[in-house]
């Protein structure tokens, strides 16, 4: 974005808005938008508190065991459907499936087989995030040129170097935005599950403010989320970036 | 090279026994049919060139002896040995190169001995060695997409060499590089056949490098694909690499190719 010819530094337009949160505020037009300088005061008050690093604490626990599940069982099986018709043909259908189905809903049937613990909220984050990473996975191994797989076989690469030094890579630029787009939709999938299955964690806090009509609280918890997740989202961006050399060029 | 090098391997080839023989491979696509019974044999320590119309079959033959396809019928003997898939005998020159694109030069040419298991410090070692021989000193640290179309072709040729395989498969290797680079490389090629026993298999568009390079050239009808002719251009290799191009055999030779190809594309 440009002003009076100054190049402004990305997401300046954030200020705007800001500003524009903090005058709705101050109007009190709904007790539902606080000031947002209230909101940020609210959050340095709790951030350092034991409630807030214990809600802290499970849902990154949480979090990064189900995304870690969905990229370790995604990836493998995303590049074994790109090379195999057979799984493809058994595995596709059903992934395009749980891609669109709305997760929420199964979210009870989770509830019975695992459980009212943190076990059931692992799992609905890694079912959010998994089908995505999957489906990259497996474009990106579809794109591969044919002659990088003849080279591997005619050098004689044995099926685990195939794997672990061309199909991977050839994929990588794929499979990466698919773990970026699944690590999002794990953000929503840890949440829900943390306010359907069990409260705790964010969910908890999020239960706790909103009930008690604690706003500037619940915006503090919020922003301090969408922080989080932009974050890991943004390095998963600069990762792309960094294979994008050769992902325009393979 | 030098006059008496061409002249003692001519005279040591006569009775050279085949290292790669075709018997009767036939290849269908569906419903194309690229390859129809071709029979060649391929003599040990020469190189022999596969001449013929685009989309006659070339890269599929060659395919079929490195063992990266099945023939549809027929068979291919390496030493003696049926062929059923890929060995490291053998090594490709790709028509497209087939590099790593997210690999340096460096370790582009050095995969085929790093798949080999050969440890890293001496396959780079060996890898650098061939970069410099095909002209890319410098270039070790570069990526593909840096490189021009021709000195992406010279890394495919670089990684086929370091395998160090008896029988190279080339599918028209000097297809990208520039007239000055290619002379050079025909000249290097004929030092390589010459002083290394390994058996060659190239293909190529041009008569006048087939003719130039070859002790066999065999012309390919199109599809579907037999021998129409083998020629082996015996006369020329002892008038050294300065006065093959002015020779009256190598001329003929070379109009009598066109001769024959001639009918095929009009
Ligand atoms: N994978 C494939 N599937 C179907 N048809 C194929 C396939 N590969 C090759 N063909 C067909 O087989 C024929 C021979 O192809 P090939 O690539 O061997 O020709 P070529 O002699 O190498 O041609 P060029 O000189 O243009 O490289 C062509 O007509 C092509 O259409
Ligand atoms: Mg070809």
């Amino acid at each position: 974005m440009k002003l009076f010819g100054h190049r402004l530094p990305d997401m300046s337009s954030l200020i705007l808005w800001g500003l524009l949160w903090e005058i709705v505020g101050r109007l009190g037009v709904t007790f539902f938008i606080p000031p947002l300088s209230a909101v940020f005061v609210t959050l340095i008050e709790i951030i350092g508190t034991p409630a807030f690093l214990k809600a802290l604490g499970e849902t990154a626990y949480a979090f990064s065991v189900g995304v870690l599940a969905a990229v370790v069982i995604g990836v493998p099986t995303g590049i074994m459907m790109g090379k195999s018709r057979l799984l493809d043909e058994l595995l596709l259908p059903w992934v395009n499936i749980f891609l669109s189905a709305p997760l929420t809903a199964l979210v009870p049937v989770l509830m019975v087989l695992f459980g009212f613990g943190m076990k059931s909220i692992i799992i609905t984050t890694a079912l959010f995030a998994i089908w995505i990473i999957i489906l990259n996975a497996r474009a990106g191994v579809m794109q591969i040129n044919r002659s990088l797989v003849e080279m591997a076989r005619c050098f004689g690469a044995s099926p685990l170097d195939a794997f672990a030094k061309v199909y991977f890579w050839a994929a990588l630029p794929e499979i990466l935005s698919g773990v970026r787009i699944g690590v999002i939709r794990a953000v929503k999938g840890v949440i829900i599950g943390q306010l359907l299955i069990s409260i705790v964690g964010f969910g908890a806090l999020f239960e706790l403010y909103s009930a008690n009509f604690l706003m500037t609280h619940f915006w503090a918890v919020l922003i301090v989320l969408f922080a989080m997740a932009f974050s890991i989202s943004e390095l998963l961006a600069y990762l792309e970036r960094r294979v994008s050399y050769y992902a325009a060029k393979r | 090279m030098s006059q008496i090098s061409l002249a003692s391997r001519q005279a040591a080839k006569p009775a050279a026994e085949i290292a790669v023989r075709t018997r009767d491979v036939s290849k269908n696509y569906g419903s194309v049919e690229a390859l129809k019974k071709l029979s060649l044999d391929f003599p040990r320590g020469q190189l022999t060139s596969l001449l013929g119309p685009s989309g006659c079959g070339k890269t599929t033959l060659l395919k079929i002896i490195a063992g990266l396809i099945p023939p549809t019928s027929g068979e291919v003997e390496v030493n003696g040995k049926t062929v059923t898939g890929p060995g490291p005998d053998r090594a490709f020159v790709f028509q497209d190169f087939a590099l790593l694109p997210w690999a340096t030069v460096l370790r582009n040419v050095a995969f085929g001995l790093e798949l080999r298991g050969v440890a890293q410090s001496e396959r780079e070692d060996i890898a650098a060695k061939y970069i410099r021989d095909v002209g890319l000193a410098g270039f070790e640290t570069s990526y593909p997409h840096q490189l021009s179309g021709g000195m992406r072709q010279r890394v495919g040729l670089a990684r086929a060499l370091s395998v160090d395989a008896e029988v190279l498969l080339m599918d028209e290797p000097f297809s990208a590089v520039d007239e000055q680079t290619r002379r050079k490389f025909q000249e290097d090629l004929l030092t390589l056949v010459a002083n290394e026993n390994k058996t060659f298999i190239f293909v190529t568009h041009s008569i006048e490098e087939a003719v130039y390079v070859s002790d066999q050239i065999a012309i390919l009808l199109p599809r579907p694909s037999r021998v129409s002719e083998v020629i082996r251009p015996t006369g020329i290799r002892e008038k050294g690499t300065e006065n093959i191009r002015r020779d009256p055999e190598y001329l003929d030779t070379v109009d009598r190719i066109w001769a024959s190809l001639r009918s095929y594309v009009e």
